[in-house]
C-alpha cells in the first residue's frame, strides 16, 4: 500500500532499529533521484526551512564520499558525512550516514525508487546499529520543534504509524 | 530510563483497542468493567491490555475500595510523541519542499521543450544540464 502524494509515512517497526520512511512525489523517477543526487537541487529541499544547508563533498559514485551541514540562523551547526555503496542511480541509493555531534554512531540508509503512473514512490529504510540510537537519532541535532504538549492525544495516536 | 523504553511504548500502542483504551483513560481513571463497557473483548482481554500499558508505563494503577482503578501516565507518551514529532517534521518539511522543486523543474522542463531550439541556445540558461 502506498502513501497519497503529498503524505510522508513514517514507519516505526517494534522492536527492530529501522526507520521507515515513505513518501509519493508527483514527478518522473528521473527527476525525483535527481533532486536527490545533485547537490545543488539537494540543499534546495533537505531539512527544514530555518536550516540552510551546505554541501560540502557529494561524490556520487561506489564508495564516494559526502558530507553536508546543517546551520541554524544563530550559527550552530551540525554536520553529517557518509559513503555511498554501490553508483546511486534510478535503482536506488545505499549510503552510510553519521551524525558528527555523536560519532561512531553509522546508520545505514537504502533508498529506493518506483514510478507508477507518473508518480515516484520513495521509500528510506535507516537502519540503525541498535534500538537505542535509533531511538537517541532524533533527540541528537534537531532539538527544534518541540511538541505541543497540549495536543489531544487521539490526535497524536492518529498520526502513528507503527505496527 | 529503560534502554528500550521507545519500543515498549511502541509495542504498547501498537494495538488499536490499547489505543482505544488510552482515549477512555483521557477522560479520567477507571475500572476495568467501565473500560471494557465499549468494547467487543472481555474483561479479562482488556486486564490483559492493561497489564501490557502498565509494563510500557502508560498506565498505572491504584485500588480505591475493591475497585481497582487505571490511569494514564502521560510521560512515556510525551517522550514518544515528541520523538516522532521532530522525525515526522524534518521529514514532513523536506518533501514539501521537494515537492515545490520538483513542480518548479517540471514547469522550467516544460517550457524549454515547448520553446523553438534557436530561443534556448540564446536565452540566458542557468548552466546546470
Amino acid at each position: 500500500m502506498e502513501p497519497p502524494v503529498g503524505k510522508t509515512e513514517i514507519f516505526v517497526p517494534v522492536g527492530i532499529p529501522q526507520v521507515v520512511v515513505t513518501r509519493a512525489f508527483d514527478a518522473p523517477v528521473e527527476l525525483v533521484v535527481r533532486a536527490h543526487l545533485d547537490p545543488e537541487l539537494l540543499v534546495q529541499w533537505l531539512g527544514p526551512r530555518e536550516l540552510t544547508l551546505t554541501v560540502d563533498r557529494y561524490e556520487v559514485r561506489d564508495g564516494g564520499r559526502w558530507r553536508y551541514v546543517h546551520r541554524d540562523s544563530e550559527g550552530n551547526e551540525h554536520g553529517f558525512h557518509g559513503v555511498f555503496h554501490g553508483d546511486p542511480s534510478t535503482a536506488g541509493i545505499v549510503q552510510t550516514f553519521e551524525y558528527e555531534g555523536v560519532p561512531g554512531h553509522v546508520k545505514l540508509d537504502t533508498t529506493t525508487f518506483e514510478e507508477r503512473d507518473g508518480k515516484t514512490v520513495v521509500r528510506t529504510t535507516s537502519s540503525f546499529p541498535c534500538i537505542e540510537d535509533r531511538d537517541g537519532m532524533v533527540a541528537s541535532g534537531m532539538e527544534k520543534g518541540v511538541v505541543d504538549s497540549g495536543d489531544r492525544l487521539d490526535a497524536l495516536l492518529a498520526t502513528l504509524n507503527i505496527s | 530510563m529503560v534502554t528500550d523504553r521507545l519500543s515498549l511504548v511502541f509495542g504498547a500502542l501498537a494495538d488499536p483497542t490499547r489505543r482505544a483504551i488510552l482515549n477512555r483513560l483521557t477522560e479520567g481513571e477507571a475500572t476495568v468493567a467501565e473500560i471494557a463497557a465499549p468494547f467487543e473483548v472481555s474483561q479479562p482481554a482488556v486486564s490483559r491490555h492493561l497489564k501490557v500499558l502498565e509494563t510500557a508505563g502508560l498506565v498505572s494503577r491504584t485500588r480505591r475500595a475493591t475497585a481497582r482503578l487505571s490511569h494514564l501516565e502521560a510521560e512515556p507518551l510525551r517522550e514518544v510523541t515528541t520523538w516522532l514529532a521532530r522525525y515526522q517534521r524534518y521529514w514532513d518539511e523536506s518533501h514539501e519542499r521537494l515537492d515545490d522543486l520538483l513542480a518548479a523543474l517540471q514547469s522550467r522542463d516544460n517550457d524549454s521543450q515547448g520553446r523553438p531550439e534557436g530561443a534556448r541556445e540564446n536565452g540566458t540558461t542557468s548552466g546546470k544540464d
